[in-house]
């Protein structure tokens, strides 16, 4: 059939043409949208499910209003997988026009879209740890307010070294780059710190049994760890179950000893040190009203999850509060972003460096039961903690990415 | 020294858990002829009652009965309700099983919520046992007692009694076993709840090692998979000798191979399948 156009045709798309120019300006009275990658089903639901939890008590206590503008947010479950991440941002931006993208949670989900989303110009705010997202590969359009994965276990190379005294470390982790992006940021500290890694233990994601590998530590002075889902639990029960605990002091990542696991965690993990951006622990007005509005609303202490993305309302806030509201320009909106600059957040003061990775506190905890409850103590602050650690910013990022073997352990 | 003692020793241990999981996949494989892809969500299911009971003030060895109890019913249902309507049709029972692996998936989620749950290790077993140069986990030990247990109970079951009997004709040669006049259906229903119930206990009783959490379905199948293939389906011997040696070379590859953790697990299954493809014990090929 051939393309004709009739007068009717004709008159409708002159006049729908004649409007398009028209159209940002009626956008501009829409509500902002915010779209929520999170995962609700499958092994990642329990750090997904406190994503959305996290944002949505955000914008009920500025009652979706954010800058003078309706805030909408749009919440799309990836499944947790690299596929769902990308048809799901496809839609949220193709179909929902969202402004901001909040989310992935996976570094696999976020590695699948990052092309994506720098072509589609759409600001995006991930919990997503691979470092090279904000140092080798960046992308313009990228913000994290959490931190890179080896971020927290720069300063506790330095903790453990210093402080702990600790001389001989075994690691154990998965076997996955968030794993060897952890265990290199810490050895590496740690080892200029005078420290020493004598053994890094790799387990596969599924691992029922660690027996197999905790068989095989042996003399040293601490363990570090930097489990991440629903693997610390296990693994501090068979930790202890196999007497290391009272030989070997555990240190730990921030997924590791997260806040949200408190409730799960038995006796066995006391006495654990770890290092974290947030935690539920820290005395600022803008936590205790986070943790207090957690506690009524869904019942949990907050961790990581849940901060991480109520973190990122505040940014979005305060973005907002800078371009006046508008949303249009996406270059102005993500050079708005990256210039957020705070002071009382639930993890306390941030900003953002020139690649769109924080700078800000990471807390050295020790888990404690007081009261009756595990919780994390505070034991000191490191502030100000760039993604660099103390390093040059050339000379790091000279360096290849942290691997399973780089660095490697010195023989 | 100690260190290959308390691999051994652990590998016994891990056989034992094993055998629990795998035994009654095994069964529901030899007589039905479908890999039941629901086993590790049974197994799942299995242990989230039993935080459930265990919350209700049952203590450990109550809730993994209960459990097991509410999971034969579960299980029947489902064979009753789906898996009979399918009936010789076996790639379409197979998928229904993987569908319904999804669904307790998502409805454990609903139910209990992503957080994962630990189970305290029962207070008389908490310790640890000296054998020679090592301490070993009281709790680990007693695993492998009741292993030893259930598989006895099952082999007078199977080799004894007249159900039992009928089970093994089942699995040998049904169409024959229904010309002489056995319920080969009803022996369908009554393997389903066993092997359902099978599971549900043996995910309370590993609560104390591997806690519960989402994922622990996909965790726990395919181990029960690789166990039954090597031992040979519907053979309770197989089962138990494939758990054991999944046992060894679990804790034995992962220790001295660790960059082969998965092909250390999956390699001996392919060499079975290649050489013997009915399993060390089975009579015929899966």
């Amino acid at each position: 059939m051939a393309w004709t156009v009739d007068r009717r045709k004709f008159l409708w798309g002159t006049a729908l043409a004649t409007a398009l120019p028209w159209a940002p300006a009626l956008a501009q009275s829409q509500p902002v949208r915010i779209g929520l990658l999170t995962v609700k089903t499958g092994p990642l639901a329990q750090g997904g499910i406190q994503m959305e939890q996290g944002i949505t008590v955000f914008l009920k206590q500025k009652n979706n209003t954010l800058a003078g503008r309706k805030v909408e947010l749009i919440s799309a479950d990836t499944g947790g997988n690299p596929a769902g991440a990308k048809t799901k941002a496809q839609e949220l931006i193709e179909r929902d026009h969202v402004d901001f993208i909040v989310g992935p949670l996976a570094a696999f989900e976020l590695l699948a879209i990052t092309d994506y989303i720098q072509q589609a110009k759409v600001p995006m705010l991930s919990l997503a740890a691979a470092d090279d997202m904000t140092q080798r590969k960046p992308n313009a359009y990228f913000v994290r307010a959490s931190a890179t994965s080896s971020q927290c276990c720069h300063p506790l190379g330095d903790y453990a070294a210093k402080e702990m005294k600790l001389k001989r470390v075994a690691t154990i982790n998965e076997d996955f780059a968030f794993g060897y992006e952890q265990v290199g940021g810490f050895q590496r500290v740690f080892e200029d710190e005078g420290g020493r890694i004598v053994k890094k233990l790799w387990t596969p994601i599924a691992t029922p049994d660690y027996t197999p590998y905790l068989a095989q530590i042996s003399d040293v002075d601490g363990v570090w760890n930097g489990f991440a889902g629903s693997n610390p639990i296990k693994f501090n029960q068979q930790y202890a179950e196999l007497g290391l605990k009272s030989k070997y002091p555990v240190i730990g990542g921030w997924t590791a000893y997260d806040d949200a696991l408190l409730k799960s965690f038995g006796d066995d993990a006391v006495g654990a040190i770890s290092a974290a951006w947030y935690s539920s622990d820290l005395d600022t007005p803008s936590n205790k009203r986070f943790v207090a509005d957690m506690v009524r609303e869904y019942g949990n202490i907050p961790g990581g999850y849940a901060a991480g993305c109520y973190i990122n309302g505040m940014c979005i806030e305060a973005a907002l509060g800078k371009t006046g509201g508008k949303t249009d320009d996406k270059a102005k909106l993500i050079e708005a972003l990256r210039a957020v600059s705070l002071t009382d957040t639930p993890r306390g003061a941030f900003h953002f460096d020139h690649l769109g990775n924080v700078v800000g506190n990471v807390f050295i905890r020790r888990l404690e039961r007081k009261g009756g409850k595990l919780v994390n103590t505070i034991v000191k602050t490191y502030p100000n903690v760039s993604q660099f650690w103390t390093y040059d910013e050339k000379q790091y990022l000279a360096q290849p990415v942290y691997s399973r073997d780089y660095p490697p352990l010195k023989s | 020294m100690s260190l290959w003692l308390l691999l051994a020793v652990n590998s016994v241990t891990l056989g034992g858990l094993l055998f629990l999981l795998s035994a009654g996949f095994s069964l529901i494989f030899g007589l039905m002829r479908i890999p039941n892809l629901t086993h590790g969500s049974f197994f799942m299911l299995g242990a989230y009652l039993g935080t459930s009971f265990l919350a209700l003030g049952l203590n450990l060895w109550l809730a993994a009965l209960a459990s097991a109890a509410a999971m034969a019913m579960i299980g029947g249902g489902i064979e009753r309700l789906l898996l009979r309507r399918l009936a010789g049709q076996e790639l379409a029972q197979v998928l229904v099983t993987l569908g319904l692996s999804f669904m307790i998936a998502d409805l454990c989620l609903m139910e209990w919520g992503g957080d994962p749950i630990s189970v305290d290790t029962p207070a008389g077993l908490r310790g640890a046992v000296p054998i020679l140069s090592i301490v070993f986990p009281t709790y680990r030990l007693v695993i492998v007692i009741i292993a030893v247990v259930v598989a006895a109970a099952l082999w007078v079951m199977l080799d004894r009694t007249r159900l039992g009997a009928m089970i093994r004709a089942g699995v040998d040669d049904a169409p024959m076993a229904r010309i002489t006049g056995i319920r080969v259906s009803r022996l369908f229903t009554i393997v389903f709840c066993l092997g359902a119930a099978l599971a549900g206990f043996a995910g309370v009783m590993g609560g104390p090692i591997l806690s519960v959490y989402p994922g622990l379905d996909a965790d726990m199948l395919p181990l029960a998979l690789i166990v039954v293939i090597l031992g040979g389906t519907g053979s309770l011997p197989g089962a138990l000798l494939g758990s054991f040696i999944i046992g060894f070379l679990y804790n034995f590859g992962q220790a001295l191979f660790p960059e082969l953790a998965y092909i250390i697990l999956f390699l001996p299954m392919l060499l079975i399948l290649v050489v013997r493809p009915q399993g060390l014990f089975g009579r015929h090929a899966p």
